[in-house]
């Protein structure tokens, strides 16, 4: 951060009774633990319901007659071709294809979409959108909003009784089901779950009404990162940033045939000569050998001693009970069952590329 | 008898003999939560204070812990091997880290004593 002042939660009052830790990520202070701890709150929350605050995350509205055609610019998708309250997992790129943020676009109506951004490159991604705007007829609208991620198999129960139906929102969906509220049916744990934006005095009396259930506990976000993990999502800064295309990050499944073929999204030539010649290296999952966490940042090699690649993301897996990780490595090694060895402060510690996820996703796709 | 020291860096040590055994504060592994693995030091290793003995990780984090005190490691901890959660269930019991021989006493001098130790961690 560049000498800004850190910002707090607007519902940072209830993590503190709650007895969080707090801690810095992406200029916010952030809940990392509840005196649970990190390896509890990851189990509960695949086999019950966590509540995760992400109020650093940034809605913004996106609306107008040019809508679409705006999000059609910035991102490689075809906004307009999306059902009402239909999501999609997408991107902004650089001209060179490089991943500037990776977002959720929702269609609300006709002319209206709301997309969900990360807390470290909100003011990019707004800048990024306004500047945008200036050649569409469209609007940029940065909502304040309390964000909450509720996750794990109980989710839907819990929002059930606390007066919340979500039967009929399947998985990659999101609705506006009170005023000023959005919520989605998606998450970055791998479990079902939902994620509701809304006005904090609405979000301080749903926060009263899910706890009142034991199936649900407060989430740091200590195991929002080994969930994801576990469940092989990027995190954009690590796993995803500028410097990387979504055809090495192994992400062309978020980018229709059609566009891949003929949108005219920011960085479209770029990214079919990356596809033309094939990216020379790939994100893959690894699995180290042992108890030892191998973490980002890691070197990787081959069997001769060679460079192989690095690691993005590593830790230690709650729910698979072994050291789980991701990175990049040199496009002709990016096979499953291929043994590499990371460097871990001098020592070689064998590690397998294995398929993503861990952890199986256990979405309501319908 | 032995005496307990502490260091500015939530460390413990259990002195007898001329050997002290080491370990990490329940401050300091509350602080660190949940751990997944300990390396552990090589047997025969000589270290000076301040040297990194043993690297604590945690789901999140890995951690040195440095040599309190000059010495040489004479036993390692195996136990955590297969058990790393004992340091956060008995930080000063059987989660201790290593043993190490004294080759200097009077470092102990400059380390806190337990009264000394609470009022540092207020």
């Amino acid at each position: 951060m560049t000498g800004e002042a850190t910002k707090h939660l607007p519902l940072e009052d209830l993590h503190s009774a709650a007895s969080a830790r707090f801690g810095a990520f992406a200029g916010w202070s952030m809940p990392l633990t509840y005196p649970a701890g990190v390896m509890k709150e990851h189990l509960h929350t695949r086999e019950h319901a966590g509540l995760f605050d992400i109020s650093h995350m940034k809605l913004f509205e996106v609306g107008g007659p040019g809508a679409a055609d705006l999000l059609d610019r910035a991102c490689p998708i075809e906004a307009g071709a999306l059902e009402i309250s239909q999501s999609k997992y997408t991107f902004f790129l650089s001209e060179a294809a490089g991943i500037i943020d990776d977002l959720i676009v929702t269609r609300l109506g006709d002319n209206r979409f709301m997309v969900v951004a990360n807390a470290g490159n909100a003011v990019e991604d707004e800048k990024h959108l306004r500047a945008l705007a200036a050649d569409f007829d469209a609007k940029v609208d940065p909502l304040d909003r309390v964000f909450l991620a509720i996750q794990g198999p109980d989710a839907w129960a819990a929002l059930s009784r606390a007066g919340i139906e979500t039967g009929s929102l399947l998985f990659m969906h999101g609705v506006e089901p009170r005023p000023n509220w959005f919520m989605s049916r998606s998450g970055y744990t791998g479990e079902d779950g939902f994620e509701i934006g809304l006005p904090e005095a609405d979000a301080r009396d749903l926060v009263a009404k899910l706890l009142q259930d034991e199936r649900v506990q407060w989430i740091g976000l200590a195991a929002r990162d080994s969930l994801r993990l576990e469940a092989g999502l990027c995190l954009h800064g690590q796993d995803l940033t500028p410097e990387i295309d979504p055809a090495s990050a192994g992400l062309m499944w978020a980018v229709p045939k059609e566009v891949r073929a003929s949108g005219g999204f920011i960085g479209a030539d770029a990214l079919r000569s990356i596809l033309e010649r094939g990216p020379s290296q790939k994100r893959v999952g690894l699995k180290p050998d042992g108890r030892q966490p191998v973490r980002a940042g890691a070197a990787l090699f081959d069997a001769d001693g060679n460079p192989a690649g690095h690691v993005t993301s590593g830790g230690f897996g709650p729910s698979t009970g072994h050291p789980v990780a991701m990175g990049y490595v040199n496009t002709a090694l990016a096979k499953r069952g291929t043994r590499l060895f990371a460097d871990v402060r001098g020592t070689k510690i064998p590690i397998d590329i294995v398929s993503l996820p861990f952890t199986p996703h256990r979405y309501r796709k319908g | 008898m032995a005496n307990t020291y502490f260091t500015e860096d939530h460390e413990w040590l259990r002195v007898e003999g001329g050997v002290a055994t080491v370990g990490i504060t329940d401050y300091a592994q509350e602080q660190l939560g949940d751990l997944v693995f300990v390396e552990l030091p090589e047997i025969g290793r000589k270290l000076a204070k301040g040297d990194t003995a043993v690297v604590v990780e945690s789901v999140k984090a890995a951690s040195d812990v440095y040599a309190p005190v000059d010495g040489e490691i004479i036993e390692a901890n195996t136990a955590l091997s297969s058990d790393p959660s004992l340091v956060n269930s008995a930080a000063t019991g059987d989660g201790w880290l290593w043993k190490m021989k004294l080759s200097n006493d009077s470092q102990l001098a400059s380390l806190m004593d337990e009264a000394a130790y609470k009022a540092h961690i207020g």
